[in-house]
């Protein structure tokens, strides 16, 4: 299949196979395809460049939520947290001197 | 038998994983912190009826996610999934479709992708109703796999997938109205018509 610079979207839905395709790209992207259903996704796109873009643009997608929404952690909170469960601790095996 | 005196070696390194998801529920650092500590504290008293060599960390979410349900949820409605107009798969891709690449080995859709900020993407998940935000960020952001959520969120694995599936189309027109605001993708195009390169 001759690679282009530009294409239309119309053209992914243009066989069965793509359609296939498309229906499971989720599935496929999440691991959750059986192994002989994902070999069959990835001989179609080795043959399809239009569903392969399609592909990568939406793993990418997913590696960008990903990697956006990530929070360090306040020192305060994890300070916080220490103390609330030593404070647990020393509750559960009888209690020793509250904390101020 | 899991032992308490082991928790903190165990559990601590989930931390930053389970702030950055209350976060995202909670939409803010207040209510976010309360929840995590909150969490850490029933998890411990709980870490006896832990099974050892199951999945902590699915574990821990259960607890965050029951936690942020029952204490924290926004009594406010906001829209709820029913309400939302449900837009086709591929909404975000369609709508670049037929661009060229200013570089090599990238295309020029996942180009756009490089634009948004993480400041934006934040905001398009946490735009999202909650239902749709919790399977996408379980999903997405922390990789886990449709059995896990099902369990996290106790529905069954037809419910998360379609969560999920509609969360993500959701997510896509929220980040496709932000391009649209900063003139990253232009509007008036028909879906698969060629439109213009992103403004850098």
């Amino acid at each position: 299949m001759e690679e282009s610079g530009s294409y239309r979207v119309e053209d992914l839905m243009a066989g069965g196979d793509c359609r296939d395709a498309l229906e499971t790209l989720y599935y496929f992207l999440d691991g959750e395809l059986t192994a002989e259903r994902r070999r069959a996704i990835e001989t179609h796109l080795q043959q399809c460049a239009p569903c392969l873009r399609a592909f990568d643009f939406e793993a990418e997608l997913k590696v960008v939520v990903a990697r956006s929404c990530r929070d360090k952690v306040p020192d305060h909170l994890r300070r916080r947290i220490e103390d609330a469960l030593g404070q647990a601790r020393r509750d559960a095996s009888g209690g020793g001197a509250p904390s101020v | 038998m899991a032992d308490q005196a082991q928790f903190a070696e165990l559990a601590m390194p989930h931390m930053a994983s389970l702030y950055s998801a209350a976060l995202r529920m909670t939409r803010n650092p207040v209510d976010a912190e309360d929840l995590v500590q909150e969490t850490y504290l029933k998890a411990y008293r709980a870490f006896g009826s832990f099974e050892e060599g199951t999945n902590l960390k699915a574990w821990l979410y259960r607890i965050l996610t029951n936690t942020f349900i029952n204490s924290y949820r926004a009594r406010r409605r906001r829209p709820e999934e029913s309400e939302l107009d449900d837009v086709e798969d591929l909404y975000l891709y369609r709508r670049l479709g037929g661009l060229e690449a200013a570089s090599a080995g990238r295309s020029a859709e996942e180009e756009v992708l490089d634009h948004f900020t993480e400041a934006e993407v934040k905001a398009a998940l946490e735009a999202l109703p909650e239902s749709f935000r919790l399977a996408v960020l379980l999903a997405d952001v922390e990789g886990f796999s449709y059995k896990e959520i099902a369990e996290i969120l106790d529905v069954p694995i037809g419910t998360v997938m379609s969560r999920l599936h509609r969360g993500r189309r959701a997510l896509q027109k929220a980040l496709h109205d932000f391009g649209v605001a900063r003139g990253l993708v232009t509007t008036g195009g028909t879906p698969g018509s060629q439109l213009e390169a992103p403004k850098r």
